[in-house]
């Protein structure tokens, strides 16, 4: 028998499946948010999650976090049953996983450089120079290291987007999770972002999961798109198949056309109805 | 259509569970206390924070206080002429009642309300789940050590708001109004009892009352909804509920330590 090239705790090459969801289903009180969806996310690969707001895709985020448990399904990451992990086994699985938060959530009390320091100095034993390397490198890759000593309420909503992924890929982690990483930005900062998450996930050998509904962006630096609405993956493909796609759902959705078969408006009674009503409901 | 006995039994039912995950949230938080002996400095920063900040207000309430009480109790003792007594009452009031009851409410103000909204607005703003997915445990890294602060603060602060209460006193009824020194403190040393006032009142309630104010303000920050709306009201809601909880508290400690059953 040939012994492996690789020692044997060498990175794992960027190929293969690294998350594997089957049947999932989760449901908040009455409402049903996903029913027996299955997914499948490849190393190394950006994948998006998109669907008009409301489809629960920061919820599938928390799920794959193991924020959430399911109420049914399978939810496996880098072979790891992620609902049936103790407190124990699920931190030591988040050690590998980072995660860019809709609001960036860094820590107010705490400046730039502290922030993205934060998980160096939680998880490691390294050195004060060693941490401060480490951290002028992450900030200079999203192109802050001249702003670490500001605090978080002087930084633009841009600029604290990039601050929490420097944060997010401080341990240099096998998976990010970005939760709507373009929403409210201008149009520079989209830019970047959008270069930034490309780029990193091609240089670090990461796996990109992307939840998002800017179509134009997320399909420029996607390999791979999930489409969600009413609790289940309606389409899936390359953002070319999809853009091709024959499905009325998704040429809606990809297009951005008003008309389409998902409604504008929320459920409600005819309108003519309600204005004739006497008594507000 | 509810009735009005089904939107009863909900409210009972609300508290009951409420109170059920307050208690396992307590559980939650003494269990991480570990952590902080691998980590002091945390524990250091929030002594300053909810210890040191808060004496201020603590000192100059304290002072207040004891110079009320001395005007009071003199204007009440010289008609009998038992001035010489003042030291008792303004020491007994402060040590048994005012000086545990005062501080732990003055504390739910200043620094259990900071503690819910600081904690409210950390969830709210994510900063709590994005710890969690950090996999850094929010009880050890950030409840642990405000409980732990809080609950060795307040007793010491109990025991500066007496001793600077006895010292105002001593100002009104000495200094200002002509008692006698040697009686006021005299009268203070034979009558006050080291373990039954001053271990019952200062030690004991003030300990209590540190348990009960972190406990509510820590579990209400944490329990907030995540909105603006969400943190104003759970930081009214531990005032009200530390107010209500040591007031009561009181009464029953009290009766326990020196009532007649």
């Amino acid at each position: 028998m040939l012994s492996s090239p690789l020692p044997a705790d060498a990175a794992p090459p960027c190929s293969g499946r690294l998350v594997t969801v089957r049947g999932l289903s989760f449901r908040r009180g009455e409402r049903v948010i996903f029913r027996d969806v299955d997914l499948d996310i490849p190393r190394g690969k950006v994948t998006a999650i998109m669907g008009p707001s409301g489809t629960g895709k920061t919820t599938l985020l928390r799920l794959l976090g193991g924020q959430l448990r399911p109420d049914a399904g399978l939810i496996e990451v880098d072979g790891l049953r992620v609902p049936e992990l103790g407190r124990r086994e699920l931190y030591q699985l988040r050690q590998r996983m980072g995660m860019l938060f809709q609001s960036g959530a860094l820590f107010t009390d705490l400046s730039v450089f502290d922030n993205v320091a934060f998980p160096l100095r939680e998880h490691t034993r390294l050195s004060e120079k060693l941490i401060r390397t480490l951290v002028l490198m992450k900030l200079e890759a999203v192109g802050l290291r001249g702003a670490r000593a500001l605090m978080p309420a002087e930084l633009s909503g841009g600029m604290a987007r990039r601050v929490a992924l420097a944060r997010a890929i401080a341990l240099d982690p096998m998976m990010v999770l970005y939760d709507e990483p373009f929403a409210g930005q201008d149009p520079i900062s989209m830019g970047v972002l959008t270069q930034l998450i490309r780029t990193l996930n091609d240089a670090l050998c990461l796996t990109s999961v992307i939840v998002s509904h800017d179509v134009k962006e997320t399909a420029a630096i996607a390999d791979y798109l999930y489409l969600l609405s009413d609790g289940q993956i309606v389409e899936h493909g390359t953002p070319g198949e999809l853009g091709r796609s024959a499905s009325p759902w998704v040429d809606q959705f990809m297009h951005a056309r008003p008309d389409g078969p998902m409604s504008f408006h929320y459920p409600a009674p005819p309108y003519e109805t309600e204005l004739l009503l006497r008594e507000p409901a | 259509m509810t009735g009005p006995l089904e939107r009863l039994g909900r409210w009972v039912l609300d508290r009951l569970t409420a109170l059920g995950r307050a208690n396992l949230f307590l559980l939650r938080l003494v269990g991480a206390l570990a952590f902080l002996v691998r980590r002091p400095g945390l524990l250091v920063r929030q002594l300053y924070a909810v210890g040191v900040l808060s004496l201020p207000i603590i000192l100059v309430s304290g002072l207040f206080v004891g110079m009320v009480l001395g005007l009071q109790g003199y204007a009440n003792l010289v008609d009998f002429g038992a001035t010489s007594s003042l030291g008792t009452v303004v020491a007994l009031s402060l040590i048994r009642e005012l000086g545990p009851v005062l501080t732990a409410l003055l504390y739910a103000g200043r620094a259990g309300s900071a503690l819910t909204a600081e904690i409210g607005l950390m969830k709210a703003t994510e900063q709590l789940a994005s710890m969690q997915m950090m996999a850094v445990d929010p009880f050890a890294r950030v409840l642990a050590p405000r409980f732990l602060a809080g609950f060795i603060a307040v007793p010491l602060l109990t025991a500066i708001f007496t001793a600077v209460g006895i010292l105002g006193g001593y100002w009104v009824a000495v200094v200002q109004l002509g008692v006698d020194g040697g009686a006021f403190w005299a009268q203070m040393q034979a009558r006050v009892l080291l373990w039954e006032d001053i271990g019952n009142g200062v030690a004991v309630k003030s300990v209590v009352f540190a348990l009960l104010a972190n406990w509510i303000a820590l579990f209400e920050g944490y329990e907030a909804h995540p909105t603006s709306e969400g943190v104003s009201l759970a930081t009214t809601q531990t005032v009200v509920a530390t107010s209500l909880a040591v007031l009561g508290g009181d009464f029953l400690l009290t009766a326990l330590m020196f009532g007649a059953w």
